[in-house]
């Protein structure tokens, strides 16, 4: 990729926090005006990912550029154009929403009168017009979440680093973020977002990256990977002895997943799943069309925690 | 790792001010708490000792004890609000309320902060000392020009204690670790500076001890202002007082880097 078209680049980048491995030789680019999620359960990594690339933390080894800088030597020089929404909310909990934004923006070096004229279109788009005046402490979840955004858009950035958007809010809420992030894609915005939810990933990534312990072990659209693993309906079947259930199906099965209680049978003809367990009393069965969770537990033997 | 250290200093000569106004705003909306919060300890003293012990002591170094004492409570209350300051409001904007974490993410940088922070905290100091001044000004225990000496000089007390306590803030793992700072160098040092009674009743290796103190160096400034005597050695007070200023600085940054910047 020619480099003025990439906005991250992580080559073989390396980190332990004493003997613990974090990040574990991981590769990957993004390019500009791209939706590129890192998605894996707590502790594989994404926040330190997320940290590196803002030059809060140093890799141990390997190489990262971010909006063509060097990170972390010139991270300050690239900040100027990144826009950071971080895992925590760490607004100023007695300031008022207006006064957020304008002691944020002096951060960045912009004059109150810029900071002034910016804030009405932030605040539209945060949907937060109505809260201008309101101190942060009486906002909800989602309306923080929402002013960290808007707060994240004064610099005008090019690239918008989110860890975990939308962890801890509410479907609504979450539903509202995933909106207003695809209406900053449409204008061409990068965004580098961790998750770990599948259904966020799904929504909104252009492309993804799957980490467990700090390696990558997928790269791809959501769709590819969906289908270069799984490639065929899933049948969900609960409340059995799922092993002995497994033996049972296993003919009709390209693959079988047991995970807990439940049993995930990938299979390319679901009804002849349904024909094996008929007249077997308590069980529930769901049929469903594969998705990135799938993937995960198709990959790894596990679920991701939720 | 000489590079390391360089991309945390402070990027330029101003980035350090949109942390102070940060901080004045965050201050304006409590300033009459703040304020007579910083007032009440140095004035009690001030009266409770100098009134108090006054008529015990009589006069001390050629003037009455509470005109003494006065100096000593204002060189005082700049190294404690400074410290104060420092240990408990910006350790909870760097610890609880991630507000650094929050700067970090904008285009300033870490030696950024903490020179906002030291700045803020070193004007906390000189609204304390100064408001005890202007006390013991009213009250005919000094003389009103000679603000145009003591300010400077509280401003620098401040940023050297100011200093001192983001090192102590860069190593500590919790507040409960603030207390041993307080008990262990900041009281003592009270004693052994000159605050509350001349150096010379102490034993003479205390004396030479107590002369390499910053609270020494901020007193015998302060105090020869106040009374309108010339002070000895300003030049050397000064000079000492802004090594106590900036090696602390450079020091607690690269702490900061190693605890905030892994």
């Amino acid at each position: 990729m020619n480099m003025s078209t990439v906005a991250i680049d992580l080559a073989d980048v390396k980190k332990s926090f004493g003997d613990k491995v974090i990040v574990n030789e991981l590769s990957f680019s993004v390019a500009r005006g791209e939706c590129f999620g890192l998605l894996g359960p707590n502790g594989a990594g994404k926040s330190t990912i997320a940290r590196m690339l803002l030059g809060m933390i140093s890799p141990d080894a390997g190489k990262i550029t971010v909006l063509n800088e060097p990170v972390p030597s010139r991270a300050r020089v690239a900040r100027v154009r990144i826009g950071v929404v971080p895992q925590f909310d760490n607004l100023e909990l007695e300031f008022t929403v207006r006064e957020n934004l304008l002691v944020f923006g002096r951060y960045f070096g912009m004059s109150a009168r810029k900071i002034e004229a910016v804030a009405p279109s932030l605040l539209e788009f945060a949907r937060l017009e109505s809260k201008a005046d309101v101190r942060v402490s009486e906002l909800s979840g989602g309306m923080k979440r929402r002013l960290t955004l808007a707060r994240a858009l004064i610099n005008d950035p090019h690239l918008l680093v989110m860890d975990e958007p939308t962890t801890g809010l509410d479907p609504h809420a979450r539903h509202l973020i995933w909106e207003r992030l695809r209406v900053l894609l449409a204008r061409g915005k990068t965004i580098l977002l961790t998750t770990h939810f599948m259904e966020e990933a799904e929504r909104l990534c252009d492309r993804l990256c799957v980490l467990e312990g700090g390696r990558k072990i997928a790269e791809g659209k959501p769709d590819g990977l969906i289908d270069e693993h799984i490639g065929c309906n899933v049948v969900e079947i609960y409340g059995g002895d799922p092993h002995q259930l497994c033996e049972l199906i296993r003919p009709h099965a390209r693959h079988i997943e047991v995970s807990g209680e439940t049993l995930f049978c990938y299979a390319p003809y679901p009804e002849q799943v349904r024909v094996m367990l008929r007249g077997r009393a308590g069980l529930r069965i769901l049929e469903r069309p594969p998705n990135l969770e799938d993937v995960f537990l198709r990959l790894t033997g596990r679920e991701m925690e939720k | 790792m000489g590079e390391s250290y360089a991309a945390v200093m402070p990027a330029n000569a101003y980035n350090w001010i949109a942390v102070w106004r940060r901080n004045f705003l965050a201050w304006k909306k409590v300033a009459l708490a703040s304020i007579l919060g910083n007032l009440a300890d140095p004035l009690t003293n001030l009266f409770g000792l100098g009134f108090g012990l006054g008529l015990i002591v009589g006069r001390v170094e050629g003037t009455s004890y509470i005109a003494f004492l006065a100096a000593g409570m204002v060189a005082t209350s700049a190294m404690t609000s400074a410290t104060f300051e420092t240990m408990y409001a910006a350790f909870a904007r760097m610890d609880a309320k991630r507000t650094w974490e929050a700067i970090l993410s904008t285009q300033l940088t870490l030696g950024d902060i903490v020179l906002g922070e030291l700045v803020w905290a070193a004007s906390k100091s000189v609204l304390a000392g100064t408001a005890i001044w202007i006390v013991a000004t009213t009250l005919g225990y000094a003389s009103w020009p000679s603000i145009l000496y003591a300010m400077p000089a509280i401003a620098l007390t401040g940023l050297v204690f100011a200093s001192m306590a983001m090192v102590v803030i860069s190593l500590a793992p919790s507040y409960d670790y603030f207390v041993f700072y307080q008990t262990l160098v900041l009281t003592p040092m009270v004693f052994l500076c000159g605050a509350v009674f001349p150096t010379s009743q102490l034993p003479g290796s205390f004396q030479h001890f107590a002369g390499l103190l910053p609270l020494a160096h901020s007193v015998d400034l302060i105090r020869p202002a106040m009374l309108e005597r010339g002070a000895d050695s300003a030049a050397l007070h000064v000079g000492a007082l802004c090594v106590y200023a900036v090696l602390p600085f450079f020091a607690s940054t690269a702490l900061l880097r190693r605890r905030l910047l892994r």
